[in-house]
């Protein structure tokens, strides 16, 4: 085989492979998905939203649960989102090029790939320990304290892509600093902002190791923040984990309602992102 | 018109007032992200310190995990942790490369967007989700059909045979890897996406122009050039497989020992905490669970650390040639 066979049967070969692993990838998406609709579907009935979380061998639905992650996805959300956005603020206006922008933005992508297990050993530590019992209110904090280096990372981003001529006709109107990020700024970048927000929320809404030993879960319908609340994920792990059948499979359906939720959520984000990159949006 | 403005000045030392507020607030924000990290580390040095006061540097060397006892040592949570992010990696590594290469030199224009959004959203299934599919549905597959062939095939090999004997549990360590492989697939591959792309044409048209095939112009031009920004993606998905708990405590057994074999069931330092933090009872217990929170935190910190330095450098670099 002469030499220019042998480069044109590797090049042939690596592209070839590069192919395969993209189709590798692929698969495994299909595989999970299809896994998730096939056995979750079987379990999806009215019941799984009117009725609470079962004993076991009992008949019952995931209620209490959605219920429960909603509420902490939105406290956490709330509470992150805005502490997030302002940190952000502070590195794309006020501190852009400051010696402390710099290490914030260096801890802060650290924060935004720890693992989100030692996030809830820290929230125990911090509230529950305290409180002398689990909370759903240490969960909210701990889904906070994960979505908060998000809202900071795609606010900066995003604050970073409004135009320099906004913002100084803005100045040279008069308007102070924080007048022209309020009215100029902000709107703006609006889009962007909900984006990393959107991001932010399916981030925590899947979230399960921090709230083990914040929230916990419970098994009854729970209001009350100042108490252990059930919440999908752990309702998952407890329930998939169980030999009960009926656990089992409303563990699958929980698991369908929360990918598809996420991915909802996660393709809506993208959709908002494209749309103002190709100038659809304004 | 002819309006004319004067900025009166009770109106303007409101407008300073909130100037001041508006700043205040958002560098409180963005102190109060270091003050969270500061947080994490004095809580977890806080909180593992009666583990370490008790058994000292020997809560690292010893295997021996007894809660009846009261005697803790952290080496098989962190022997797992590190053998399965390590096999992740093997098995992760080549499959986000092959992505990558596919997203940026072969891919169509309209076959680019769908297929990256498609690997990102790997990214996004969460990862209790990835823990029940790998125990229903994974582990049964490998228990029957891959792990029995491992033991015919690679078990009678004379050094490497012993990572494949005994018999298929189905959950493992290796199991684990795999699914942990999956996860760090889509982390991987999206940083490696990125660095590619931030490859100048001209280099690599002065590679096609000498007229190297296109597998040719990425391993000898776009690899070389991007070996920053690969190893601090790879870097990256190893600091999110250390610390990849639902997953993990789903396949890997939560047994507390060190087996030669891979095939066996083992345990990492966040199945270790997910599995036993809630029912720990006394104190030493609570506390060595922490201390493994501890080691954990410090492992991921460095690789994290290490890998947005590089990610970062790589940055400079990308906006000082622009």
């Amino acid at each position: 085989m002469n030499r220019r066979t042998l480069r044109k049967l590797t090049n042939a070969l690596a592209l070839g492979l590069s192919g395969i692993a993209t189709a590798i990838g692929l698969f495994f998406l299909g595989a999970i998905l299809w896994t998730l609709v096939s056995r979750g579907l079987a379990g999806m009935s009215w019941q799984v939203f009117s009725a609470m979380t079962p004993p076991p061998g009992g008949s019952g639905g995931l209620l209490n649960a959605i219920y429960g992650s909603v509420v902490m996805t939105v406290i956490g959300i709330l509470i992150g989102g805005p502490v997030g956005m302002l940190a952000g603020t502070y590195l794309a206006e006020y501190g852009r090029t400051s010696r402390l922008s710099a290490v914030v933005r260096f801890v802060n992508d650290v924060l935004l790939s720890a693992p989100s297990i030692i996030i809830g050993l820290f929230v125990y530590e911090l509230l529950v320990i305290r409180m002398g019992h689990f909370s759903a209110l240490a969960g909210a904090v701990a889904l906070a304290i994960i979505a908060m280096p998000v809202t900071v990372r795609t606010t900066e981003d995003m604050l970073n892509l409004v135009p320099q001529g906004m913002k100084d006709a803005s100045t040279a109107m008069g308007a102070y600093h924080w007048r022209t990020i309020t009215s100029v700024i902000y709107p703006a970048a609006r889009s962007g902002i909900v984006t990393g927000l959107l991001l932010a929320v399916a981030r925590i809404s899947g979230e399960t190791a921090p709230l083990l030993f914040t929230a916990l879960n419970n098994q009854f319908w729970s209001g009350n923040l100042n108490a252990p609340m059930a919440n999908l994920p752990v309702v998952i792990f407890q329930f998939a984990l169980s030999p009960y059948p009926n656990w089992q499979k409303l563990a699958w359906t929980g698991a369908l309602i929360i990918t598809f939720s996420i991915l909802v959520l996660s393709i809506s984000a993208r959709v908002v992102v494209s749309s103002l990159n190709t100038g659809g949006d304004r | 018109m002819n309006t004319v403005v004067a900025i009166e000045p009770r109106h303007a030392a409101g407008q300073r007032l909130r100037e001041r507020i508006f700043q205040g607030a958002t560098l409180a924000a963005a102190v109060l992200v270091l003050l969270l990290l500061g947080g994490v580390a004095v809580s977890l040095a806080v909180g593992s310190w009666p583990a370490f006061a008790r058994f000292g540097v020997s809560f690292l060397t010893r295997e021996v995990w007894n809660p009846v006892t009261d005697q803790f040592g952290a080496l098989a949570p962190v022997y797992g942790t590190l053998v399965t992010s390590f096999l992740a990696l093997l098995l992760g590594i080549p499959v986000s490369f092959g992505i990558a290469i596919f997203l940026t030199e072969l891919a169509p224009v309209w076959l680019k967007r769908p297929v990256g959004v498609a690997i990102e959203l790997l990214a996004a299934v969460p990862s209790i989700i990835y823990g029940i599919w790998g125990l229903f549905v994974l582990a049964p597959i490998l228990q029957r059909h891959v792990q029995p062939w491992l033991i015919a095939v690679l078990g009678p090999l004379p050094v490497a045979g012993r990572l494949f004997q005994g018999p298929p549990f189905g959950i493992g360590i290796l199991t684990a890897s795999f699914v942990l492989a999956i996860m760090v697939i889509p982390f991987i591959s999206a940083v490696m996406r990125d660095v590619f792309e931030t490859v100048p044409d001209v280099l690599k048209e002065s590679g096609y122009g000498l007229g190297a095939t296109t597998w040719e112009v990425i391993w000898q031009v776009v690899v070389p050039y991007a070996r920053t920004g690969i190893i601090g993606g790879v870097m990256l998905g190893l600091g999110r497989a250390l610390g990849e708990t639902m997953a993990v405590t789903f396949v890997i057994g939560n047994a507390h020992r060190i087996g030669s074999s891979l095939l066996a069931p083992g345990t990492t330092i966040s199945a270790t905490i997910a599995n036993e933090f809630t029912e720990a009872v006394g104190d030493l217990y609570t506390s060595s669970l922490v201390a493994l929170g501890a080691l954990l935190f410090v492992i991921t910190f460095a690789v994290i650390a290490a890998a947005r330095y590089m990610l970062m450098r790589l940055e400079r670099r990308a906006l000082s040639s622009l």
